[in-house]
């Protein structure tokens, strides 16, 4: 039986209330920034992701959130196959730690990253500099600031799908003489695959949009290390609004297509 | 011997699952671990296996310490009670998995994989994956994906638990003909004395974490070594103070000569083919009996008689003197 048949005098008053909640807070001020950024025409939507200083950002931001993905998807496996496959003391102190990066704010995030690489006086940072390794104000600073805010994505897509399909499967690929490469590369992974696809699609959804933890390691300077997110912020500033509008129109689409391909995904995976 | 077991302990925190547990069990048999569950018995059966390891003891496949290898390099091939199917897989690449891992030629795999689906009934399922299979379709698949390899020794733990009763009764009878027309060394684990009893050529009976018996279904129903054995292989009474099977009484509605015990029949319950008398005994025992119908109807039995029993062991010279 499908909910909507029963629906009375209150659930026609619930559902006023959420649509209006949704379309006030979402729907129509994103809607806005899709039409503030094309109301020049489409022409002047294009031309003002032209120039120089804006290309670099969008270039920026693929850099950046393309390492941060990469790495967030080797340690994300690792972390989540050691959190589930593994018992070990701290194991639960360990799984509240991927969390962290949920509940802090970026530019506390932004903050601790500074005081620990900074090359002046930073815990680790100066001697990395001895090294002639530059972390912050540079984009390894803004790839590990990226890292950390999307880190818990691709864990909590892939724990409870690691828990739920078992050690049955591993254990019959062992038994059968495969070794425990083979055994991760042809039975753990292809189970996970969907997860991985999810968490993937939701990490490069956050690294994109991340600004707080960026803006405080990178320094923000336009055309070096100004990624499409601070863009956004010193154009506006700046009363360049056609800019503004059309990298953030740019930043939103990008962000609901991932949401749209996880949508399209996920009913997939539930046969 | 096949494969040998020798003062294996393990244990899993403060719960002993096997308490120096020595076993031997023979080549080419097939042999049933059977027990209550929490019992040991599939923990013995992963040991084995390099699933599971012993915190101390040895195990010997085919004569080669097994000990410290790990379960790829064993040569086993294992069940297991929920299938493990490889859900991602067709039927013939579970089957083909062992193979592949090996690096066998193409044509030699393919070849193989039609065998075995062939011998499992499988062949018209071939590219089917297995979520598009039955319970008992995937457990066939999953012994063809274990006998791929030519194992030394196969190993099912519980292998039909999770099916329905039809079903598992089928695939009993289809693994003892299976196993007569490839006769591997085989273990299987059971907590159901029936399916023991059934299919194995040797029972192991396995008790907190100990050996209780090991023997051939009719020494270990007729001759149990204790009474744990005696009651877990079957229905027991109890006649003078001690277990009896209640298909070994007969039961007579006039004196006989010998040990027999004198008391009254107070119930006669018919089910099916079979009758149940329950007899209340001077010594205030109540004795459970089994019977035939028609041999029940021949000693023309009613409640509320005075009955007495004897014991089929000492039936036998009251039968021949012809008192019966």
């Amino acid at each position: 039986m499908r909910a909507d048949r029963r629906t009375g005098a209150g659930g026609w008053v619930l559902r006023g209330v959420v649509v209006t909640y949704v379309v006030l807070l979402v729907a129509w001020p994103t809607g806005l920034v899709f039409k503030r950024a094309f109301q020049d025409g489409i022409d002047t939507f294009f031309s003002s992701l032209t120039s120089p200083d804006v290309q670099h950002a969008l270039a920026l931001t693929v850099t950046v959130a393309g390492w941060a993905v990469v790495i967030n998807l080797v340690f994300g496996v690792a972390i989540s196959l050691l959190l589930v496959r593994y018992r070990f003391p701290g194991r639960r102190i360990l799984s509240v730690l991927i969390d962290v990066p949920l509940s802090v704010s970026p530019v506390v995030v932004g903050l601790a990253l500074v005081l620990v690489y900074n090359a002046r006086d930073g815990w680790f940072g100066t001697t990395l500099a001895t090294w002639g390794f530059q972390v912050i104000f540079s984009t390894p600073g803004m790839i590990m600031a990226t890292v950390f805010v999307a880190l818990p994505l691709v864990v909590r897509e892939v724990t409870p799908v690691l828990e739920e399909i078992g050690t049955d499967q591993e254990q019959a690929a062992r038994s059968l003489g495969a070794g425990g490469f083979q055994t991760f590369w042809r039975i753990t992974l292809p189970g996970i695959r969907w997860a991985i696809v999810y968490g993937l699609v939701l990490a490069v959804a956050r690294s994109i949009g991340e600004f707080g933890a960026v803006k405080i390691v990178s320094g923000n300077i336009t055309g070096q290390s100004q990624t499409a997110t601070l863009a956004v912020e010193q154009t506006y500033q700046n009363f360049d609004h056609q800019a503004a509008y059309a990298i953030a129109a740019l930043l939103a689409f990008t962000a609901m297509l991932c949401l749209i391909v996880v949508a399209i995904l996920r009913p997939k995976e539930q046969h | 011997m096949s494969i040998r077991a020798t003062n294996v302990t393990k244990t899993f925190g403060d719960f002993v699952a096997l308490d120096d547990v020595t076993v031997d069990l023979p080549t080419g048999h097939l042999t049933a671990l059977l027990g209550p569950s929490g019992g040991g018995k599939s923990t013995l059966l992963r040991i084995i296996a390099g699933l599971d390891t012993a915190d101390s003891g040895t195990v010997e496949i085919e004569g080669v310490e097994a000990s410290h290898l790990p379960p790829q390099k064993r040569n086993v091939g294992f069940v297991f009670q929920h299938y493990a199917a490889f859900k991602h897989m067709s039927v013939a690449k579970n089957v083909a998995f062992g193979l592949e891992i090996r690096k066998r030629k193409k044509a030699d795999i393919d070849a193989k994989v039609k065998e075995l689906l062939e011998l499992v009934h499988l062949s018209q399922f071939a590219d089917r994956m297995p979520s598009q299979l039955s319970g008992g379709q995937r457990q066939r698949m999953a012994l063809a994906r274990a006998l791929a390899v030519e194992p030394s020794v196969l190993l099912l733990d519980e292998p039909f638990g999770a099916l329905d009763a039809q079903v598992r009764k089928e695939l009993r009878d289809w693994l003892r003909r299976l196993h007569d027309e490839i006769p591997v060394t085989t273990v299987f684990v059971t907590h159901d004395q029936e399916e023991a009893l059934e299919v194995a050529d040797e029972i192991v009976v396995i008790n907190h974490g100990r050996v209780e018996q090991v023997g051939t279904p009719d020494e270990v129903y007729h001759q149990p070594a204790n009474d744990f054995v005696m009651s877990f292989l079957g229905p027991t009474t109890t006649l003078n103070g001690s277990a009896v099977r209640p298909h070994d009484i007969d039961v007579f509605n006039q004196p006989v000569a010998g040990p027999a015990v004198e008391g009254t029949l107070t119930e006669l319950k018919r089910i099916g083919f079979d009758v149940r008398a329950t007899i209340d005994t001077a010594g205030g025992e109540h004795v459970t009996v089994h019977l035939t119908r028609t041999h029940a109807d021949e000693r023309g039995l009613d409640v509320g008689q005075r009955v007495w029993i004897v014991t089929s062991a000492e039936r036998r010279p009251v039968a021949q003197t012809g008192l019966a």
